[in-house]
């Protein structure tokens, strides 16, 4: 199942500069692995020694906050959009 | 130009960055703090030397991380901290003062931290200054750039209180009202930075120098203390960088030599219930915020999911500081206490700190010997929608231009000393 993952200006170095990439994976934390698989080093920027999604790191399906979903369990429709995007903004 | 600045830092993982429009550690995600070098602040900076400086945060230029001989400025700062013994006795406190950042240009402490933003932001070239906002910041960047002459693009959530938007409509730039709550609007903004580099986003690409601005308030209530910290502090919390930088400004102080050793303020925080995800996480002695969807008139502190949460749960904890959350209600209560007592009109953020506060002295976690001091962060003509169920919202009476009519009204009863 294919899904388009949205890549925040301090990840794209591992892009090539792509700001989407398109991914298969049926759960959220499929989709990441499956990420870092097509771009090596994802994994260690987005997640912390224990496999969680670090602090400072969100990960939206659709407009939702996986955190308020299922985590990295969520199932991710196919066609669906992930955002990763940094936490620390506003206020 | 001098400032002190040796570059940025990230909180989490130390790694360093050069002092540019960065906000977020490239690695680890984690937020970049302004690093400076102390020593050299310490053999600059005086009392004297600040009190010959302007009537506004730029006086402590030395201890902002941008130095510029005209900065966008419209007068931020150095507001009122006033002795509030009527409030303090109601509440059951010794000496309480209130910090009044009502009186600020734009109505709010936003000012602090725009003044330093945008300064920051023209040096670095930047001609378009943006923010996600719950109002108040909205308010403050439009005014700014105005007065720069820069462009403004500002985007709120869609249900604000009517004379924020206003507020900022007024000033000319882009209001963009966002169909959903400031959580969301900040993650489109924090999306947005990516598509717009050649933007300004204050609270988020320029959000290192930004949120240093609320140190200010720490300098001011010792200098206005006569060199002297309080005890405790009481500051609300919305995303919680202004707690935490009041925590960080009165350390500063003791750092450079201002004062003589770092004081031991208490810093405590303030909620709404309806959207407490700090409150919650204190009260239950947890690490976890756990994110909230907000629900709550006190709009301008309605971030369910707080940048600086993290932070500011530690800077309760470690000063011994303690943390509440109160009903809308009370925070209509509130309001009009202060108001009553002290003539000071404020925000629902406002109420929100008089509600703690009266909770926490109640509780005992503010004690009659301190000294406190609580931030009353915005003026309540801003927030007037909150009252309209209220009493305090209207006249006692509507009579016709007669003498009769007037007796007939009024149940005032002077007492001799008003003759």
């Amino acid at each position: 199942m294919s899904l388009t993952v949205r890549i925040p200006t301090q990840l794209r170095p591992l892009t090539g500069g792509a700001g989407e990439v398109e991914v298969e994976g049926s759960t959220v934390g499929d989709a990441l692995k499956a990420l870092d698989a097509s771009h090596p080093g994802m994994a260690d920027r987005l997640f912390d020694e224990a496999g969680n999604l670090r602090r400072f790191v969100n990960v939206f399906l659709a407009d939702e906050d996986v955190r308020f979903l299922d985590g990295l369990a969520t199932p991710v429709p196919s066609g669906q959009t992930l955002s990763i995007v940094p936490a620390v903004a506003g206020g | 130009m001098v400032d002190f600045v040796t570059g940025l830092r990230c909180r989490e993982c130390a790694r360093e960055f050069p002092a540019e429009a960065l906000h977020v550690c490239d690695y680890c995600f984690g937020p970049l703090e302004v690093a400076y070098d102390y020593e050299r602040i310490a053999a600059t900076v005086s009392r004297e030397r600040i009190e010959a400086g302007p009537r506004s945060i730029w006086r402590y230029r030395d201890l902002l991380p941008v130095d510029d001989e005209r900065p966008v400025d419209l007068g931020a700062g150095f507001t009122p901290l006033v002795r509030a013994d009527r409030l303090a006795a109601e509440l059951g406190l010794g000496e309480l003062w209130i910090k009044d950042d009502t009186a600020n240009p734009t109505g709010s402490f936003k000012d602090r931290v725009v003044s330093v933003a945008l300064t920051k932001a023209r040096q670095l070239g930047f001609k378009v200054a943006a923010c996600a906002s719950t109002g108040n910041l909205a308010n403050s960047v439009a005014a700014h750039a105005a007065r720069a002459g820069m462009d403004s693009v500002v985007l709120i959530p869609h249900d604000l209180e009517a004379a924020k938007v206003t507020m900022t409509a007024v000033y000319g730039g882009t209001v963009i009202a966002v169909e959903g709550t400031y959580d969301d609007v900040n993650r489109l903004c924090a999306e947005l930075t990516s598509e717009r580099p050649g933007w300004a986003f204050v609270n988020v690409n320029v959000r290192t120098y930004y949120a240093e601005g609320s140190k200010t308030l720490a300098f001011e209530i010792a200098e206005q203390l006569g060199w002297q910290a309080p005890d405790h502090v009481v500051v609300p919390i919305g995303s919680g960088s202004q707690l935490t930088k009041v925590a960080k400004g009165f350390a500063e102080l003791g750092k450079v030599g201002l004062l003589p050793e770092e004081p031991a303020v208490r810093v405590s925080g303030a909620q709404a219930e309806g959207c407490s995800p700090v409150a919650t996480a204190f009260l239950e002695g947890t690490d976890a915020i756990r994110p909230v969807k907000p629900k709550t008139i006190a709009k301008s502190l309605a971030i369910g999911n707080p940048a600086d949460g993290w932070y500011a749960l530690e800077v309760l904890r470690r000063t011994g500081g303690s943390c509440a959350a109160v009903t809308d209600g009370e925070v209509i209560e509130a309001i009009g206490l202060l108001a009553r007592t002290e003539g000071i009109f404020a925000e629902t953020a406002g109420g929100v700190t008089i509600a703690t506060l009266g909770k926490l002295a109640a509780s005992g976690a503010i004690r009659r010997d301190e000294r406190v001091v609580a931030l009353v962060t915005g003026h309540g003509l801003k927030t007037v929608e909150a009252l309209t169920d209220s009493p305090l919202s209207g006249p006692a009476a509507t009579i016709a231009p007669t003498l009769a009519a007037f007796e007939a009204a009024i149940d005032y009863q002077e007492t001799e000393t008003d003759r």
